[in-house]
């Protein structure tokens, strides 16, 4: 009996790991460690185009496939500035064009983007970015904007 | 023309109706039970019913056994869980008596629904196991045996977003049900089917089409969506450029009403073919500047709440100053609710021919829409 009471193991046992009405979250998938590959190589597409002035089709490339599974950080720090190199590009007048191109779901993407950037505003980004939105909203609604509110996956 | 009741001046949480659609029950957002009896063209207060200790959530009248059931849920700050409790009320001579049922669940009850037989079923109670969150809508398969169970996280940080067609066969009292196209084995509280709904947005109600074969959900990412399960399960989703709705309503086979933060029901159509489609605001009211209370009987110029602002000449400046305006305080909205609409429910009619419903909302407003004069106001519009 006494011998028993000696082992503290008991102690380690995570309790809340075998609680049944525990609720596991989506595991995260092996798409996680693909996009780091997505986004390198989707800065080095954009930085193509952009240099030869296709900024319509540098706009469509960095909106694909945004890095929303990963958990670094950095990574999508550094696609968001891709993103944000795009939209700066476009002259204020051709905004409007550059959103109507856009399908639905890329436009749900942007505005994933313009609500990062304007967490973390930079001295011009703000007046490019609110450019951008008004003509988001305009397309998208203000659903495209309730769903970046309540997407749990971020960019 | 809408019929429109200005019942009291806050939110009303939920709303039923009897059977014969002479009464009706309303929770203005509290642990009372309101109910409304027809007097003449206006609606009155027969009835208060305070047994609940905590916030009334839920309610549904059967139409038949003319039987009410409301459940409730806690409201104050701590976590302690009090009011878990539901009471059946059932009417007799001039009072209404209250039965309590304990519930044998450890969160609040959060809604509740007679079947189409009338055996009650409110949620989180026996199907629990695949369960892990608060469950926001149900709604019965006409075929009396499932449910669908609108079901959002109630922990922050878990995602089911999911919600599921539920067996609620109960064995001892119903005989064995037919096969539908949900499943052939129907034990009790065996999920038939799970739908989520994508990555975000929970789903706020769900909805089983006239046949049962439809089940369309509505999410807080602004999202419709049906599942058409006799074509294989094909769901079709729309995220639309609206803001979320919080209710639907099949109307016929292929109409889909719904209504939410817009404070306007809209029309949605879905074919055979799988493609949803949105077809029309089904709201022609304009901006109103006047209107009676109900509740107090006395002319007030229109807002949410009560009492009436004062038209000043200070306010005039003031408006012209922030808002480039001259009225003195324009919130009114040109919608016949004037706030958040949370429920809709069949007024009139039968499940396949809804020909009138109901919507109640955040404004205290009970608003009942009949179908066909909506069809003569909107041109082009049927709901086929």
């Amino acid at each position: 009996m006494s011998k028993n009471t000696l082992s503290t193991d008991f102690r380690k046992v995570d309790v809340d790991e075998l609680d049944e009405e525990k609720y596991r979250d989506d595991p995260e998938t092996s798409e996680a460690s693909n996009e780091a590959d997505q986004v390198a190589r989707r800065e080095q597409e954009v930085k193509r185009l952009t240099q030869s002035s296709n900024n319509m089709e540098a706009l469509k490339v960095c909106l694909e496939d945004p890095p929303v599974s990963t958990k670094d950080k950095a990574l999508k720090e550094r696609n968001f500035n891709v993103v944000l190199d795009v939209l700066t590009r476009f002259r204020a007048a051709d905004v409007e064009k550059a959103v109507k191109s856009l399908s639905s779901e890329q436009v749900d993407v942007l505005m994933k983007y313009i609500y990062r950037g304007f967490a973390s505003p930079t001295e011009n980004s703000c007046g490019i970015l609110l450019s951008w939105h008004d003509k988001a909203v305009t397309a998208g609604g203000l659903g495209s904007i309730v769903r970046v509110l309540t997407d749990r996956k971020s960019v | 023309m809408p019929e429109v009741h200005q019942l009291i001046p806050g939110p009303i949480t939920c709303h039923c109706w009897n059977g014969d659609r002479s009464r009706f029950a309303i929770s203005p957002n509290n642990t009372e039970v309101h109910i409304y009896t027809k007097k003449g063209s206006k609606w009155e207060v027969q009835h208060v019913l305070s047994e609940h200790g905590q916030k009334v959530t839920g309610m549904d009248w059967a139409p038949k056994s003319d039987r009410l059931v409301t459940c409730g849920a806690l409201v104050d700050k701590c976590m302690y869980l009090q009011d878990r409790n539901a009471y059946v009320w059932t009417f007799a001579g001039e009072e209404w008596k209250p039965s309590l049922v304990i519930l044998r669940i450890n969160r609040a009850a959060t809604t509740v629904r007679w079947s189409p037989l009338g055996y009650c079923k409110w949620v989180s109670k026996h199907i629990k196991k695949p369960l892990r969150s608060t469950v926001l809508g149900i709604d019965w398969h006409p075929n009396n045996y499932l449910l669908a169970a609108a079901a959002v996280t109630s922990r922050p940080g878990s995602t089911p977003l999911n919600h599921r067609v539920f067996s609620g066969y109960v064995k001892e009292i119903e005989e064995k049900p037919e096969a539908t196209c949900w499943g052939k084995k129907m034990t009790f509280g065996a999920c038939m089917a799970e739908f989520s709904n994508g990555g975000g947005g929970w789903v706020h109600s769900v909805s089983f089409s006239p046949s049962g074969n439809k089940l369309a959900w509505v999410g807080h990412d602004s999202s419709v969506s049906v599942a058409n399960q006799a074509a294989d399960g094909q769901v079709s989703t729309v995220m639309h450029s609206y803001l979320p709705y919080l209710s639907c309503l099949f109307l016929t086979e292929n109409s889909l009403v719904a209504a939410g933060y817009d404070c306007c029901p809209v029309l949605w159509m879905h074919d055979d073919a799988g493609s949803l489609t949105y077809i029309n605001k089904l709201d022609t009211a304009e901006k109103k500047t006047k209107g009676v209370c109900e509740a107090c009987s006395s002319s007030i110029t229109l807002f949410p709440f009560h009492p009436p602002f004062f038209f000043s000449a200070m306010d005039k400046f003031k408006g012209l100053d922030n808002r480039a305006n001259a009225g003195g305080r324009d919130v009114e909205l040109d919608s016949t609710h004037q706030n958040a609409i949370s429920e809709i429910l069949l007024h009139t009619g039968s499940r396949e021919n809804v020909s009138k419903f109901a919507t109640v909302g955040v404004d205290g407003q009970l608003v009942i829409w009949d179908c066909k004069s909506l069809e003569s106001s909107i041109a082009g519009l049927r709901f086929k």
